[in-house]
């Protein structure tokens, strides 16, 4: 059974998939942005002033040789986290949707 | 047992494992071929990716160029690590979506032309899909660009550690590749890329933590860094930049000095961060696993194994900087260390002494230390028996050689030195300081093959199979794969023995190119629904185009740098496909609106790669080749 209510609610699943991923990426690419281009290398000269906390690192020389890469590991890893929950549980939802579908 | 016996050894044993991995891994089909199946786990995909990101450039040069560099090296750190955030995020789990062969074979079905021309000429076909052509031919550039300097990387290895001629080097290197590249496709490809990864690491890793243990006492050289130094208790940095401005050097940790303002910094970084997003042998890479959700996951271990290289690069550079200063300045004859006089046969670091006879390393007219750079045995005699001339007269006779140097861009150390020399800074075995050079090696090799295999996958799949020949035999095609890769393998190998001049100029070229076309192009593919043909093609060309000619006229031409008003010396044509990548968006988003949307089936398509996984059939490659 194919009924237009079914069709909407699997559009509407997909739909609320995307925009979770899409809001999920622009989170993830600020913090890409803030970190690597603003921390690394445009507040660089501000930040040299501090030093990365008991150690030796002046804070904006830290940020572009690694803090930088770091952040750039965690972001990769919590996208991978989360997106792959997000998936897992959306194909559940769809799955579902069939199930009832098909009774 | 002395290096070389041990560097024999090693080599030996590695080639032999590679060669080993490409027997179990020979493959019989054109998916196996192309993208090993589609069934590498994540994490092992991961390490091939870190092994093939990772060419001869990043481990044998890169420490060198940040430990010179200092601050501003952050751009080739960050720029080349930062670039997987982008690929990770915005496209690598849909491509694997998507499950096709190639970087042009997206760009070529998600940017088709309307299908109501003749197809059965070959003209025909170009016109039914000029993006695919267009982009053949920006994977296949940047491609052979980067395998030239490659090639070049194994010669090199191979005439420092084993006493063999780069041209012999470049040779054997070319058979190794050829073997296991022919037989085992991607398949052999990604498992010797693997086990490339661990050679390459240990060798990288070994001499570094030694080294930090013996400045500073810290196992973890990464902290290392930021560690206080065992003799006088001064954080490393602080000494280091202290030195670095007594000798006239600008000071290791400030950030923009020299002409690395802020604009140029920033347009470099981007400009790498979005071409590393954009180059096909990387992207590529995520075609071969199982699912979009193992790419998710891939590109983490990507990037967790390249980090593990990247984060100890600026440790090597400065505990290498701090050492070289420390122990050259003021050495007479007798006290310079072992490593020097072992690499200053090779011409790699040189002293002119002014007739003191004690080393002087400085920025100012005083410094003392030089390297060979392109000069000639004869050339490089006689600047030496003209100098000590000079010095011995006086200054009367002769020609003081330091002038002469500086004057043709050859002050300070070759910075090559620094990743090839530091086992010996450190007193390390000698089978360490063979393991370097195995480690040189599989970084040069590993990116090699990665790249010969995009080459091969576009002229053989989008030129020959999508273009030329549609109704070409499974084993036919297999059979012209191989072929590509013979052929490339030879004029690769052709560009290591004849290096062009401009070799090391034009990598800029690769990355900007990649930049300015595959990326922007690709995400708009991806994340829009309405862009069509002719404004992505629009794009691409204008992209290519502005970085093309900005990087041609100012590199090869003598153009002056443009500085739009902004940027005091003018921009860095490194960072021009930052700009050229801004102009493609532009031009692609302005003509969209007054544009045809694409037809329904691109729409499906877009969606299909937006969905999760298992909702719809996993496209047919060989059907699905229908135009």
């Amino acid at each position: 059974m194919n009924t237009p209510n079914k069709q909407q609610l699997l559009q509407d699943s997909l739909n609320r998939y995307w925009k979770s991923n899409l809001r999920l990426m622009a989170v993830l690419l600020v913090i890409w942005a803030c970190v690597g281009l603003g921390c690394g290398i445009l507040f660089a000269d501000w930040l040299n002033q501090y030093h990365l906390f008991g150690t030796g690192y002046p804070l904006g020389f830290w940020f572009a040789q690694q803090g930088a890469i770091l952040t750039f590991v965690a972001l990769i890893l919590v996208y991978a986290v989360v997106m792959n929950r997000l998936e897992a549980k959306h194909r559940r939802e769809i799955a579902k949707l069939a199930e009832e579908g098909a009774r | 047992m002395s290096v070389q016996t041990w560097t024999f050894l090693f080599v030996g044993l590695s080639f032999s494992l590679y060669l080993g991995i490409a027997w179990i891994c020979r493959v019989r089909d054109t998916k196996g071929f192309y993208v090993a199946g589609g069934g590498v786990p994540a994490a092992a995909n991961g390490m091939a990716t870190a092994a093939d990101w990772m060419s001869a450039a990043s481990y044998i040069s890169m420490a060198g160029l940040i430990s010179t560099m200092g601050y501003a090296g952050g751009v080739y750190l960050m720029g080349w690590t930062g670039g997987f955030v982008l690929l990770a995020l915005l496209l690598a789990p849909y491509l694997r979506k998507f499950g096709r062969y190639t970087v042009p074979d997206f760009v070529g079905d998600r940017f088709p032309v309307r299908k109501d021309r003749d197809t059965d000429t070959l003209w025909g076909r170009i016109a039914n899909n000029p993006a695919r052509v267009i982009a053949v031919f920006c994977a296949l550039f940047v491609s052979f660009t980067y395998v030239a300097g490659q090639m070049r990387g194994v010669g090199v290895v191979f005439s420092r550690f084993l006493e063999v001629d780069v041209n012999t080097g470049v040779v054997i290197g070319m058979v190794i590749v050829f073997v296991y590249a022919t037989l085992g496709g991607m398949k052999g490809i990604t498992w010797t890329q693997v086990a490339q990864y661990w050679v390459l690491i240990t060798a990288f890793l070994v001499p570094a933590i030694a080294i930090s243990i013996k400045l500073t006492g810290n196992p973890i050289p990464q902290a290392g860094l930021g560690d206080r130094l065992l003799e006088g208790g001064l954080p490393l940095l602080e000494k280091l930049d202290q030195i670095q401005r007594d000798l006239g050097f600008s000071s290791y940790t400030e950030p923009f000095t020299g002409g690395w303002d802020k604009a140029n910094v920033f347009l470099v970084a981007l400009a790498l961060m979005t071409g590393t997003a954009g180059l096909p042998h990387v992207i590529v890479r995520f075609y071969t696993v199982k699912s979009p959700s193992a790419a998710r996951w891939s590109g983490f271990y990507a990037l967790f194994f390249i980090a593990l290289l990247y984060l100890t690069a600026p440790a090597i550079s400065v505990f290498a900087r701090y050492y070289m200063l420390e122990t050259l300045n003021g050495a007479t004859e007798q006290k310079l260390p072992q490593w020097f006089k072992s690499w200053e046969q090779t011409g790699l670091i040189l002293w002119l002494d002014d007739g003191d006879g004690r080393v002087r390393y400085s920025a100012g007219e005083d410094n003392e230390i030089f390297r060979r750079g392109n000069l000639g045995e004869a050339e490089l005699r006689r600047v030496f028996t003209q100098h000590q001339l000079h010095v011995d007269t006086e200054g009367a006779r002769g020609e003081d050689g330091r002038a002469k140097l500086r004057e043709i861009g050859l002050t300070g150390p070759d910075r090559d030195i620094i990743v090839l020399a530091t086992p010996e800074m450190a007193n390390l075995a000698s089978w360490i300081i063979a393991l370097v050079a195995a480690g040189g090696l599989a970084a040069a090799l590993s990116t090699a093959s990665g790249l010969l295999l995009v080459i091969s996958s576009s002229v053989a799949h989008d030129l020959y199979y999508r273009t030329l020949a549609p109704g070409a035999s499974e084993r036919m095609r297999l059979l012209v794969g191989r072929g590509v890769i013979g052929i490339a393998v030879v004029v690769a190998g052709l560009f290591g023995i004849y290096p062009p001049g401009f070799v090391s100029q034009v990598v800029a070229f690769a990355f900007g190119l990649a930049a300015a076309s595959f990326f922007p192009t690709i995400v708009l593919g991806i994340f829009s629904r309405r862009v069509g043909t002719i404004p992505a093609i629009c794009g691409m060309v204008t992209g290519i185009g502005f970085t093309a000619f900005y990087i041609i006229s100012t590199v090869f031409f003598d153009m002056d740098l443009w500085t739009f008003g902004l940027v005091e010396n003018g921009i860095n044509p490194q960072g021009i496909g930052a700009i050229g990548m801004v102009l493609n968006f532009a031009v692609t988003l302005i003509l969209t609106p007054i544009t045809r949307r694409p037809h329904e089936e691109v729409v499906a398509l877009v969606d299909s790669v937006r969905e999760p996984e298992g909702l719809s059939p996993a496209p047919d490659i060989d059907v699905a080749a229908e135009h």
